[in-house]
């Protein structure tokens, strides 16, 4: 079990590091850089630019080194832990970024748990009750909840919770615990506002999960053992919790691998349509206005933190189903 | 064999018998016609009769269909054209077509409005104005277009009585008829999801082609790739992409900018199925025969290989066209996708991301149901296509 362990983790650094490449030609790619679009700004305002003082900035942040150089001055400083500057905000990315990462985590792990908690129950309706109206019903709200965009599920939200319960759902807290240290108070205010943007979330994660779940499911009640365990009288409902759905339950932990980037795409657009305060609207302006190195933290962090969840799940896997961790390390 | 004697008495022993008819040496394998006509049909034949069965499949195909024909017709079936605007009408809601006039038979028509500005919250009031009946003209002349950029004309499948107006689905806040720019925007959006899977379709089968094929080290660093593309958020990562595009270039380009993105986060899954049917299959003596008759790798893919499993590759990039087609309106949405003067559905639902606008004129989200209907029909015939795919079974 360590060996596998150290494997997987041994496994993480090239995949890091491809991903910090492609971060970083990605981010890279744009023409000009930061400053360009700086000094047209302040030119079309009308100011004058000191073009000295630019160049000075420039230098220090080494836009006047090759790419290459760069990169490795890049993923050295995330190494050591900095992250690098941001030019709009002036300060430093790890500062800007500050709660809202951990918020991100809070939100995307919410929402894996509800997605958990709405799909088992649903999956294992359909699949032991294949075919019945409450099958095609749950199937079909589920496809529902894939094709309706999150951002307008979003914004219905925001009107109906305005109309119903006369508060407003943007953000994930309310507004005077703003950059107020975490006390009980704001935490019972973070919780109130959470469950919208979970449950506009998770909607699209639950439903392909339920999908899979389904198929999963129905495959293992068809094996002979559960035929046996029937024909010997076994009541239905422990013939299906003894065995198959510990299959199942394997499942739902490798299934975290997949759905956990949906997650984090999801929440990012949701986050920007109720301006909650994860990485999803700062990403978005640092793209557009070409803040290297903010956007390119927040997409490393994203991917470091899928990594992770995958992570996560392919251990917790190993721990429940042996073969796994003896396969993986066979093969590669 | 009626010249069968019955059975000798007990004890006795049994008569040799010796059938008189003919000695046929196919009688064992002879087929009904019914059985002949199952056995005998291609395979695309067998995937049509499995598809059939699929009765929702069917249906999502059938709306598709008729959703493509209309994108080729939106001139014409649009009442009027993409930017016209009426100034008379800003934020009208929609109008409902009505057949009867009190208690008689008109035919299709609307009610007249009239327009008042209330003074207290600026808001417009539009009120039906019931002696004002307003036949719809159908295969009528309006708004003059060109049909696909040749044809001068100005026919319309449905048009507003003379100097009458006519919103479905009501107007935006330039007075522009949303029912007709749905209808527009299909276009973009309908086929931005084709073009995508094209992208990835291509991607998918000459990387996962390759490393199939050739295995070892290729093999190895294309796993690692799509590896790593699968763990990364696509939201983000297209977002990223989208910011690239020069805010310079036209709407055109931008169009095909996108399309180009979403294909290009959208291969691995596609390049995975390819390579694992191709680690399998290369093994195939036909493909040994292939290779000794000097027949080059590429060619070996594209001609022996990939046709084999045609089917299969397009059921799943069939279900990854929904995908697309969300991934587009979330970025027209966020304002890094499409532009007006084009216009899909993101720029529609663009256009609706105000508060106000849910509470005050819900009918500019309108462009939001083509939207969940294509998705639906899309997955659901991507599973039909998947069952089918597979008619042996």
């Amino acid at each position: 079990m360590l060996r596998y362990i150290i494997w997987r983790i041994l496994m993480m650094v090239p995949t890091l590091m491809i991903i910090s490449a492609l971060v970083f030609t990605i981010i890279e790619l744009p023409p000009g850089d930061y400053f360009e679009s700086y000094v047209a700004e302040l030119q079309a305002q009308g100011e004058s630019v000191n073009a000295e003082q630019i160049e000075q900035l420039r230098q220090e942040y080494g836009f006047d080194k090759p790419p290459l150089v760069r990169y490795f001055h890049w993923v050295a400083g995330m190494l050591t832990g900095d992250f690098g500057y941001s030019f709009e905000y002036r300060l430093p990315v790890m500062d800007v970024v500050g709660d809202r990462l951990w918020l991100t985590i809070v939100v995307s792990f919410t929402t894996i748990i509800f997605t958990w908690l709405i799909a088992f129950p649903i999956g294992i309706y359909s699949a032991t009750h294949q075919y019945s109206w409450g099958d095609y019903g749950l199937t079909f709200m589920g496809l529902l909840g894939i094709a309706v965009p999150n951002f307008m599920m979003a914004l219905v939200f925001m009107y109906l919770a305005n109309v119903w319960f006369g508060t407003s759902i943007g953000h994930l807290m309310d507004l005077q615990y703003m950059d107020q240290p975490m006390s009980w108070d704001k935490f019972k205010s973070i919780l109130a506002h959470l469950w919208i943007p979970v449950l506009i979330i998770g909607t699209a994660g639950t439903a392909g999960m339920i999908r899979r779940l389904r198929a999963n499911l129905l495959d293992e009640l068809q094996k002979q053992y559960v035929v046996t365990a029937r024909a010997k009288g076994l009541h239905p409902f422990k013939a299906l919790v003894k065995y198959p759905l510990r299959m199942a339950l394997n499942f739902f932990i490798s299934d975290i691998g997949s759905i956990l980037p949906a997650i984090i795409s999801g929440a990012e657009i949701t986050a920007i349509v109720l301006s909650l305060e994860t990485t999803g609207p700062l990403l978005i302006r640092a793209l557009k206005s070409q803040d290297m190195y903010l956007a390119g933290s927040f997409l490393m962090f994203l991917a470091f933190l899928t990594v992770i969840g995958v992570l996560i799940s392919d251990l917790a896997l190993a721990v429940l189903d042996p073969r796994i961790r003896l396969q993986g390390g066979s093969t590669k | 064999m009626n010249d069968m004697t019955p059975l000798p008495p007990p004890g006795q022993p049994l008569r040799h018998y010796v059938s008189v008819a003919p000695f046929d040496p196919t009688s064992g394998d002879t087929m009904s016609e019914q059985q002949k006509r199952v056995f005998l049909a291609s395979q695309w034949k067998l995937m049509w009769w499995k598809f059939k069965r699929h009765r929702l499949a069917l249906l999502s195909a059938v709306i598709l269909a008729i959703l493509y024909v209309m994108i080729v017709i939106a001139e014409f079936l649009a009442p009027y054209n993409l930017a016209t605007r009426n100034v008379g009408a800003i934020y009208a809601p929609p109008q409902k077509v009505r057949l009867f006039h009190e208690g008689s038979f008109v035919g299709p028509f609307v009610y007249g409005r009239s327009v008042q500005l209330n003074m207290e919250n600026l808001r417009r009031e539009y009120k039906d104005d019931t002696s004002k009946v307003q036949k719809l003209r159908f295969f009528c002349r309006g708004d003059a277009y060109k049909f696909w950029s040749l044809v001068e004309t100005n026919l319309h499948l449905v048009c507003p009585a003379e100097g009458g107006q006519f919103f479905l689905l009501g107007t935006d806040q330039l007075g522009r008829d949303v029912f007709s720019r749905i209808i527009y925007g299909a276009r973009i959006s309908l086929t931005i999801g084709l073009l995508g899977v094209a992208v990835s379709f291509i991607l998918g089968i000459v990387i996962g082609g390759i490393a199939g094929y050739r295995g070892g080290v290729v093999d190895l660093i294309t796993q690692r790739l799509i590896e790593v593309l699968q763990s990364l958020p696509s939201i983000p990562l297209w977002l990223a992409l989208a910011a690239i595009m020069p805010v310079t270039w036209s709407p055109l380009l931008v169009y095909f900018g996108i399309t180009f993105i979403l294909g290009l986060l959208d291969w691995t899954g596609l390049a995975r199925a390819v390579r694992s049917k191709l680690l399998a299959l290369r093994e195939e003596d036909y493909v040994l025969a292939a290779q000794l008759m000097g027949a080059r790798g590429s060619r070996i893919i594209a001609r022996h290989l990939v046709p084999g499993f045609m089917s299969h590759l397009i059921a799943s990039a069939t279900i990854s066209i929904p995908g697309m087609i969300l991934g587009e309106t979330a970025l027209s949405f966020l304002g890094l996708g499409l532009r007006p003067p084009i216009v899909s559905w993101g720029v529609l639902l663009n256009e609706a991301t105000n508060i106000n606008v849910v509470a005050l004129y819900p009918w500019l989200m309108l462009p939001v149901i083509p939207v969940i209907v294509v998705i639906l029909a899309f997955n659901f015939l991507g599973d039909g296509l998947r069952d089918a795919a597979d008619p042996y079974k």
